[in-house]
């Protein structure tokens, strides 16, 4: 418990910043239709183990900033990233105890919520196809939420040497 | 409150599209991240320019002089027929657009979202540029500005799903509207009738009809015309005539407001401030 309360806002933010490039690095088209929701999954991560630190207020900035960064209309991913965070906040506790397994799956409902409100908004805007591929991303999020755990994990204890 | 907060945002930029000022202001933050995402492209480029032979170069430069000569010789005719142009013009009591200033800006690799043919180029408001600008290559029309933030700006390609632009046929004059299709290399052209006059291997050109494009420009090349018996509309495609997947130096376009003034009615023209382009 010590440790999590000296993640500084550094690590938390440099983090968020690292996945926000992520979200807009070059990829080829099939690559691109892959790309999961980076910021997202780090915000999780941040909102389940340090909940005192990451709040909904964060959660909006980055999704706002996020709006910016893809030339969205601005605050779909704001509303979308808000949303989840409280869930997650809500339910921090339990999900802390969950398996592994059910944290994943967990996280597919949250990459399916986000991606529903988004899919929501753009009806609105204008009647929008459905494509097939629009999902790929909840999946693909939910396959590197390990990845983004352990590596998480390694940046929220990691020390430098004094 | 976010979620407010949010839907205040979405549902007054859907419509007004009044808060730019919050968005150029939030880019400010978030533009470094788009050059720190270009930046190990950049870096290769770079090396790779700077490592290159002097054979190659050499080899290269006698190459691009050459092209200069011939450009240069074909400049001088152009310059007599645009005077040409502007008499032949006058006699017809007609005003014409001529001469547009460019700015060369650079392509940021960055993936903003599927779906979208929208790419960052690295000129912002701060060089001037502004929305509904068209952008060009060497080649032909690559698209238009989207959205000009303060040191980027968003340009929607030619080929994207939510693009269309006015063109003609520069065989006959045919005026039609080219759509993009979502596919990098295909331009549709929906509203055809069957019996239309075009042929694969037509030149399509900008109209200048609608103002944001300036007349006369290459756009794409018609590649296949195919009528079903049992539809209004025959299926038509091009292929764009720039090169929107390779090419990394775009040229934004500033159209001149004044038109070139007549010769016989110059002082009636001077004092007429009718012009749709801005």
């Amino acid at each position: 418990m010590r440790l999590n309360n000296q993640v500084s806002y550094f690590r938390i933010i440099l983090t968020l910043i690292l996945a926000m490039c992520l979200r807009v690095v070059p990829l080829s088209e099939e690559m691109a239709l892959l790309n999961p929701d980076w910021v997202l999954l780090v915000l999780v991560y941040w909102a389940l183990n340090t909940p005192e630190r990451v709040g909904i207020f964060h959660a909006w900035i980055f999704g706002l900033l996020t709006d910016v960064l893809t030339g969205r209309l601005l605050g779909q991913y704001a509303l979308a990233y808000s949303l989840i965070i409280y869930v997650c906040l809500k339910f921090h506790n339990r999900l802390r105890q969950f398996p592994f397994f059910q944290q994943g799956l967990f996280i597919f409902f949250c990459l399916l919520l986000s991606q529903l409100l988004l899919f929501f908004i753009k009806n609105l805007q204008h009647p929008a196809q459905l494509h097939a591929s629009f999902w790929l991303p909840v999946f693909t999020g939910m396959i590197c939420w390990p990845l983004v755990y352990g590596l998480m994990r390694f940046v929220s204890v990691f020390r430098f040497i004094k | 409150m976010a979620v407010i907060a949010s839907t205040i945002l979405l549902v007054t930029e859907y419509r007004s599209s009044q808060i730019s000022g919050v968005r150029s202001t939030l880019s400010v933050v978030v533009d470094p991240l788009k050059y720190l995402v270009d930046f190990p492209t950049a870096l290769i480029e770079h090396a790779a320019h700077s490592v290159s032979s002097y054979r190659a170069l050499k080899l290269e430069n006698e190459r691009l002089r050459e092209e200069q000569i011939i450009h240069q010789s074909r400049l001088l005719k152009f310059e007599a027929l645009e005077k040409e142009n502007i008499r032949l013009r006058a006699l017809l009591e007609n005003s014409f657009k001529l001469g547009e200033q460019v700015l060369v800006a650079e392509l940021l690799s960055v993936n903003m979202a599927p779906y979208e043919h929208i790419v960052v180029v690295n000129k912002g408001t701060r060089f001037g540029v502004h929305p509904q600008q068209p952008v060009l290559d060497a080649n032909g029309v690559v698209g238009q500005v989207f959205r000009a933030l303060p040191f980027t700006s968003e340009i929607m390609l030619i080929t994207d799903p939510n693009h269309a632009i006015p063109v003609q046929v520069n065989r006959n004059g045919l005026l039609t509207i080219a759509m993009g299709s979502g596919q990098l290399n295909r331009l549709v052209l929906p509203f055809l009738p069957s019996n239309a006059d075009i042929h694969p291997g037509d030149l399509l050109i900008t109209s200048g009809l609608g103002g944001t494009f300036p007349q006369g420009y290459p756009v794409a090349v018609v590649d296949e015309f195919t009528t079903e018996p049992n539809k209004a509309f025959a299926t038509i495609t091009a292929t764009p005539k720039a090169l929107l997947d390779r090419n990394r130096e775009l040229m934004i376009v500033w159209s001149k407001s004044v038109p070139v003034p007549l010769i016989t009615k110059s002082i009636i023209n001077k004092e007429d401030p009718s012009d749709e382009v801005k």
